[in-house]
């Protein structure tokens, strides 16, 4: 038996199940947008998400219920639904599974949402790269299509929802959702200045909400078996509701597991994922995805919810958990993450597009034992002129490697600038000519 | 013309969205798939079909990796590099695929079959290291599985070790 009840994944993991629309309707599926539309009032639908405490899973943890509740009451216009489906953060791959998998279940949560915020159509925003996810996406739209789920007068209740699948093209900054939609009225992914909120200037500047793959797979759930269920589940008031946890790096079986939000990462680790790959001991994580801070073994036994994770000095994020074992070095990982936010800072606010291209050299430089004492202090000035100082979030994402590495094992950087003083490698003359 | 061979194609696209730019994209990507590559005639066709100016189109093309506005193999490997591959070995994976075909990342073989491009994240790090292949996953790499995966192509064009819909666990815990 399991161990924790299965909501999400639930269906997917019954031998057999193939994610068809047969498959889902005999597991209960569309039964939350049968009882709901038309039956219930979109306010009301509104206030059981409100109720339930869903939060945001892509990332930001915003809670879901309130993001609707901004949208303009009175506006008579087109509004929109964007599923976010970007999936672009390094270390998370769940919703890749859940649309793949179950991709229906995705479906009657957008069609739900679609009914609460007054929206008649809704892009599906999928990574480019997941060619494979949105065929079955599209396969699925068809099939709801057909069945009477999507589509103008949905089951006769006079409620029109059209779906979409739509692809990047392969841009992480895509999944911050006002660079969302900039990419999908087909420019480049540039994020906007906040305010005005998507809430009342989203994609064609209409009423907008962007919503995450996994939080919207939760409402279907929410609506069937009611906000009180769904918030006695995982760490109450705060954080409710399961999480679909991404386990990588050395652990004996990295993949996805969804347990109640408020496990501690030791059990996630150590239970779930088979613990460690080798008899090497654990030696640091990333809690929530690659824009979240490194924490180390002293901090095993924190909740995996968003105020414990935040409580620790980092971000429970995407629920993304990378493992790293002992021997490791983490100059070398926070580099690695350091390419990706180089190569992945969309170029408009300068903080972010020349200090990542000044992080990423000067972590070079000490990686290759070329560094110097005084390139610490750089680092550090360089993140605290980043972060913060950027029109989204990502500045604050692409300090968080560096910033977290040098917090808990600045020992290690000490020791790669000690190796390339003793090789005699830096010569005065070349100071400041050598990026 | 994409128009000519393409037209219902693209009024499918057209009518998804109530602003016509939207579509840019997706249009590439139909270029993208006619020729390998997205070519500037293409960009000046899309241009007009959408009421774009042909530095309009080139502005969105030019800022996704995924859109090649130069000529890449038959076959491009992108093996993630990023860091939850790369703790799992996929530095190694890049150095067989180098020696195999030859070619440095970036490079393109001299028969114009492979490309290999070392790339950022694609989401599947539970299942590192992988790589992707044109539109498929090839995932839980090792060496015999990446000789393989090439040897398939060059004989058949495809791989019977491209990934399924992703699930890990595999059964009830």
């Amino acid at each position: 038996m399991p161990k924790y009840e299965l909501v999400l994944l639930k269906n997917m993991m019954q031998p057999g199940y193939t994610g068809s629309l047969a498959d889902y309707e005999k597991a209960g599926g569309y039964q939350a947008l049968r009882n709901t539309l038309g039956k219930i009032a979109p306010t009301e639908v509104t206030t059981t998400v409100m109720k339930s405490g869903l939060r945001g899973r892509g990332g930001a943890g915003f809670p879901t219920g309130v993001k609707w509740g901004f949208l303009p009451k009175d506006y008579q216009g087109p509004r929109y639904l964007c599923c976010n489906a970007d999936e672009s953060e390094p270390g998370t791959f769940k919703d890749r599974q859940l649309m793949e998998r179950d991709p229906h279940q995705v479906l009657e949560g957008i069609v739900l949402a679609c009914y609460a915020i007054g929206a008649e159509s809704a892009y599906i925003y999928i990574r480019g790269e997941m060619v494979l996810g949105s065929k079955i996406l599209e396969r699925a739209i068809g099939e709801a299509r057909a069945a009477g789920y999507i589509g103008k007068n949905i089951l006769g209740t006079g409620i029109t929802v059209d779906v979409w699948v739509h692809r990047g093209a392969g841009a992480y900054i895509c999944g911050e959702e006002t660079a969302l939609l900039e990419s999908l009225e087909g420019k480049r992914g540039l994020p906007r200045v906040k305010p005005p909120f998507p809430a009342t200037h989203g994609l064609y500047n209409k009423p907008t909400v962007v919503n995450n793959v996994e939080t919207l797979a939760n409402l279907p759930h929410i609506l069937s078996r009611g906000p009180e269920w769904f918030a006695s589940i995982g760490s109450p008031p705060k954080s409710t509701g399961t999480r679909v946890f991404c386990v990588s790096g050395h652990v004996k079986r990295p993949g996805n597991y969804e347990l109640p939000m408020g496990v501690t990462i030791r059990e996630l680790v150590f239970e779930h994922a088979g613990g460690m790959r080798s008899d090497k001991p654990l030696k640091a994580f990333i809690p929530g995805g690659a824009s979240a801070p490194f924490l180390t073994p002293d901090h095993l036994d924190v909740k995996l919810d968003f105020e414990s994770v935040a409580a620790a000095g980092s971000m429970l994020g995407s629920g993304g958990v990378t493992v790293m074992e002992e021997g490791t070095s983490m100059v070398w990982a926070a580099l690695r993450l350091m390419e990706f936010f180089y190569h992945e800072s969309c170029g408009k606010c300068s903080p972010c597009r020349e200090g990542s291209s000044w992080l990423v050299q000067t972590m070079r430089r000490i990686m290759a034992k070329r560094g110097q004492m005084q390139d610490l202090e750089t680092l550090t000035d360089l993140c605290k002129n980043i972060a913060g100082r950027t029109v989204c979030a990502f500045g604050d994402a692409e300090v968080s490697p560096i910033m977290s590495t040098l917090k808990h094992w600045r020992h290690e950087y000490v020791t790669l600038i000690h190796e390339a003083e003793a090789a005699n490698l830096i010569r005065p003359e070349s100071v400041g000519t050598r990026h | 013309m994409l128009k000519d061979k393409y037209q219902q194609e693209i009024d499918d696209i057209l009518s998804r969205y109530p602003v016509r730019r939207s579509a840019l994209i997706p249009l590439l990507y139909l270029a993208q798939r006619e020729h390998g590559y997205i070519t500037e005639a293409a960009m000046t066709e899309i241009a007009g079909l959408l009421k774009l100016t042909p530095p309009q189109v080139y502005e969105t093309a030019t800022f996704y990796t995924m859109l090649n506005l130069k000529k890449v193999g038959t076959h491009h490997i992108q093996v993630c590099k990023s860091l939850m591959c790369a703790l799992v070995g996929s530095d190694t994976v890049i150095g067989w695929i180098k020696t195999k075909l030859g070619i440095a990342p970036g490079e393109t073989t001299a028969d114009g079959l492979f490309t290999l491009t070392a790339v950022e994240c694609l989401a599947a790090c539970g299942t590192a290291p992988m790589m992707q292949i044109n539109d498929d996953y090839y995932e839980r790499l090792t060496e015999e599985k990446v000789d393989k995966i090439l040897a398939d192509l060059r004989t058949s064009g495809t791989s019977p070790l491209k990934s399924g819909p992703y699930m890990w666990p595999e059964s009830t815990r």
